[in-house]
This record gives structure tokens, C-alpha cells and sequence, in this order.
């Protein structure tokens, strides 16, 4: 069992505390992901002066509850023309590694339970920030293949559109962190987080790099003003038309689980993760999750949708320059003082 | 990009949460309908009890999706139904082709079949659907609430009225 031990072998702990965390940690991923769905409604709801669901149990509760039971009981469907294989990967391969991301995210001080050192993420891995840019672009593939794999034009122009996009995004997301780990010097998210907490938040000497991070985060998870994958005016649903059942669930808990990963990357990399006054780690950590994630159902309800090219030009011609800039004036005033 | 238009729209999102959401939650809350408000047949009688229907289908004539159906049948002195020489044995309508118009209270003679103001006409089946001649001489089981009939009954259009 020595692979499953790498993540937590520094801190000594048995790896089977590593499973447990590992299995808590991706159910209480999975339900984020079911109430941000519910909450989102809501909150857009209430924007536009409607009350959003409130049908299902108290204040509308069990609606996500009752979303997946009527996804899990539908067909599922299979177009004629569609490549089996990759058909059915494409959901699987984005949601799996939607949900592998999260691991590396630190969410709290480490504990002693029961005499055991229990630390407060799932695996520090010394590479955790390129782990998480590596898994995030192989969790593409699953967009491209399902676009690919089911044979129809919206399908198919809308994984052209989820890669040209994300393929563009992913350079200013990976610059605008480039900032922090010059700071921090060190890729482990572990390591981030430590050094802010001895430190300032590096939300305020990488402003800059946290506005880059937000922007591009939104267009990397194809959500409003950046939705053009899906835009459902020109392509239907976008990548995902032909899927249905659980198997567009897997699709849609591939994008709100990358949502969620990424405002966490952002509240670690940027707001000081875990740390803060009076409050346990984990609680801080939840608290400015929370408060990433509504900014980004603010931002849906507000902003309209880019035109393409708008799309492209703001992410070459601004975004990227301006990390760029950004990085190159970091490693300056880190080397200088 | 015009920055500061972009964070005025953040303001105003934001700003609607606090707000009273405008939505009327149906079930809960009834909109009053409109006094001319067309909604499930109903059949009359005179003061007396006779039915006014005389089964004339002149409603069965005139209805533009032919969902009325009408047979009529002769008022004999010991079997006395309606005011008239006959009366209808069977009057039916289909309230799944129904469309609503009207046209079968214009054309009816002795004011026999109104539109009321019901619906809520949701059933499970569509045989549930054919109304009969019992169910429109009845009573409606719901009470739909109207809207006041001074303000918005007016015979006289408001435009014209106030010119």
C-alpha cells in the first residue's frame, strides 16, 4: 500500500487516516455540489426578485435530493451514431477528476485524535498546484470526447468551443498563481497556506493576480459571462446535448465540482486558506469557500454573455498580458527586498 | 468594458436580494380572476328548476373546435326537463378540445350555458375531461376568487370612457 501512503508520508500518519479523510472529504464535496445547485437557484432566484425553488421540504431543501433520484431514474438514452466507448467515458473521466482535485487542498491545522497525528488536507504533494492544473486539463478531455463521442453538430461545436477556451484560459489561470508561488516559494498548497498564515493574505500583494484568478476561473469552468461552451441560445446545451440521465449528471457534477475546487484553490492560494480569528480552520475554510462561490453566482446573474470573439480577445489580449506582467513584477520585487 | 456600468450592475443584482420577491405562489394564492374571465361551462336553470336549455345546438353550431354535442329530446307533460318544446337528453362538452371562446354563450338564445370562472381543470385521464350534463347544471366545487367587477367590468371601454 506504499502509493497510497505518498501523500501523508511526512507527516507519518497511517494511511488508512488518509482513506478516511479521503472519503469524508469527497462526500462532503459531493454534498457542496448538491446544495451549491440549490443555492445557486436560490440565490439567482432572489436576484431576480423570484423565490427560486421552495417546493421540495422546508425552503425547498430536498431539491437536490429530489434532482438526482429523477436523474438516476432516467434512461439512459444512447444516440445511434455514437462512438460506445468514448461516450460513456467522456462523463466519467470529467467527473472523476473533478472530484480527484480536491485532495490536495489543506482545510485545516492538523489534529491529534486518539493519540494519532491526523493532518488537515488528504495528501501534500510537493507539486500539489501543478497536480491540480494537470488533472484540471486532463478533466477537459472528458468535455472533447463527450462532445466528440456523441455525434452531433451542437455537441460537437461546443467541445470545439469548452477547448478553445479552456486551452486559452488556462494559460492566465496558470500565470496568475505564478505570483503566489514566487511568494510563497514553494508549489505544495500546504506550504501556501503556511506561509500566509506567518504572513499577509496574498490577496493583497496579488490583487492583481487575484482578479486574473477569478476571471479566468470562470471562463475555465464555462461558467456566465464565460458560459460560451454551453450557450444554450446557439448550442442547446453545448458539449452535453446528447447526454441525459445520470449521465449529464456526471457532467453537471463535473462543472460544480470544479467550481468548488476552484474557489477552494483560491481561498488557499489567495485568502489565507484555513486561517483566521477565533474560528476553527475548517470553518474559516468553509466560510470563504462560501463566499468565493457566491461571487460567482453574482457574477452569472449579473454579467451577460461575452461574444466569441470578445471572449478570445479579453483572454489574450488582457488577461494573459497582465498576468504576465504580473509574474514578471513579482519574481522582480521578491528577489529585490 | 466599461468597468464602472459592470459594477453598477453588481449593485443592482445584489441589491434585489433584499427585496420581496414578486412571484404569487400559486397553489397557496389564488390570483382573482378577471369578472369576464372564460373559464369551465356552466349550464342554467330558471327559478323554477326547469333547465333553460332547450337542446337547440345552436352551441354545437357554433363552436369553432366542435366539442359540443347535443341530443335532443321532446319535454313530454309527465316528464317535463325544460321550459321549452325540447329538451337536451344529452349535452356534453369536451373540455380537452374546448378552446375557450365564447361562442357558444354568444350564440345560445336563452342564455342557457355561460363560461364561468373555474380553472383549475387538471384530471388525470382525458375521459375525465367530457363534461356532462350533470357536472355543468352543478354547483362548481371550488370558489374562484374575482376580481372587483366595478374597477375592471366596465361595458364601456376605459379608453373611451374617459375621452
Amino acid at each position: 500500500m506504499t502509493w497510497l501512503v505518498v501523500g501523508s508520508a511526512s507527516s507519518g500518519e497511517p494511511w488508512w487516516i488518509s482513506l478516511i479523510k479521503a472519503v469524508i472529504v469527497i462526500n462532503l464535496v459531493l454534498f457542496g455540489f448538491a446544495y451549491l445547485t440549490l443555492i445557486e437557484r436560490k440565490v439567482m432566484g432572489r436576484m431576480q426578485l423570484r423565490y427560486g425553488p421552495n417546493r421540495v421540504g422546508p425552503f425547498g431543501t430536498l431539491q437536490p435530493i429530489a434532482d438526482l433520484v429523477k436523474l438516476i431514474r432516467k434512461e439512459s438514452f444512447f444516440p445511434a451514431a455514437a462512438i460506445d466507448v468514448l461516450y460513456i467515458l467522456g462523463p466519467f473521466l470529467a467527473a472523476f477528476t473533478a472530484m480527484t482535485t480536491f485532495s490536495v487542498i489543506p482545510w485545516g491545522p492538523g489534529w491529534t485524535i486518539g493519540g494519532y497525528e491526523v493532518t488537515g488536507y488528504v495528501a501534500d504533494v510537493p507539486i500539489a498546484l501543478l497536480l491540480i492544473f494537470a488533472i484540471g486539463s486532463l478533466g477537459i478531455y472528458g468535455f472533447i470526447i463527450g462532445g466528440w463521442a456523441s455525434d452531433s453538430k451542437f455537441a460537437l461545436l461546443g467541445s470545439m468551443r469548452t477547448c478553445a477556451q479552456l486551452v486559452s484560459y488556462e494559460v492566465s489561470l496558470a500565470l496568475s498563481v505564478l505570483g503566489v508561488v514566487i511568494m510563497a516559494k514553494s508549489l505544495s498548497l500546504v506550504d501556501i497556506v503556511a506561509a500566509q498564515g506567518a504572513d499577509v493574505w496574498y490577496v493583497i500583494p496579488q490583487i492583481v493576480g487575484f482578479g486574473i484568478f477569478i476571471l479566468a476561473g470562470t471562463a475555465e469552468t464555462a461558467r456566465a459571462p464565460f458560459d460560451l461552451p454551453e450557450a444554450e441560445q446557439e448550442l442547446v446545451a453545448g458539449y452535453h446535448t446528447e447526454y441525459g440521465g445520470m449521465r449529464f449528471g456526471l457532467y453537471s457534477m463535473s462543472e460544480y465540482i470544479n467550481l468548488i475546487t476552484l474557489s477552494g484553490l483560491a481561498v488557499t492560494l489567495f485568502l489565507g486558506g484555513w486561517h483566521g480569528p477565533w474560528l476553527p480552520g475548517p470553518v474559516w475554510f468553509v466560510i470563504k469557500l462560501a463566499v468565493i462561490l457566491f461571487v460567482f453566482i453574482w457574477m452569472r446573474t449579473t454579467l451577460p454573455r461575452l461574444r466569441y470573439d470578445q471572449l478570445m480577445r479579453f483572454g489574450w489580449k488582457v488577461l494573459l498580458p497582465l498576468a504576465t506582467v504580473n509574474a514578471v513584477l513579482t519574481a522582480i520585487l521578491v528577489v529585490w527586498i | 468594458m466599461q468597468p464602472f456600468g459592470t459594477l453598477k450592475g453588481f449593485g443592482v443584482t445584489f441589491k434585489h436580494i433584499f427585496k420581496q420577491p414578486i412571484t404569487q405562489q400559486y397553489p397557496e394564492y389564488k390570483r382573482p380572476v378577471y369578472p369576464r374571465f372564460r373559464g369551465r361551462h356552466r349550464l342554467h336553470r330558471h327559478a323554477n328548476g326547469l333547465e333553460k336549455c332547450v337542446g337547440c345546438s345552436l352551441c354545437a353550431a357554433a363552436c369553432p373546435s366542435d366539442c359540443i354535442r347535443v341530443v335532443a329530446a321532446e319535454n313530454t307533460p309527465e316528464h317535463r326537463v325544460s321550459a321549452g318544446e325540447r329538451y337536451a337528453r344529452i349535452y356534453e362538452i369536451n373540455l380537452s378540445r374546448c378552446i375557450f371562446c365564447g361562442y357558444c354563450e354568444l350564440a345560445c338564445p336563452f342564455d342557457a350555458i355561460t363560461l364561468g370562472n373555474e380553472f383549475e381543470l387538471s384530471e388525470y385521464s382525458r375521459d375525465d375531461l367530457i363534461y356532462t350534463k350533470d357536472m355543468l347544471l352543478a354547483e362548481p366545487i371550488k370558489r374562484i376568487p374575482v376580481q372587483d367587477a366595478d374597477l375592471y367590468d366596465t361595458p364601456i371601454p376605459a379608453y373611451k370612457s374617459s375621452s
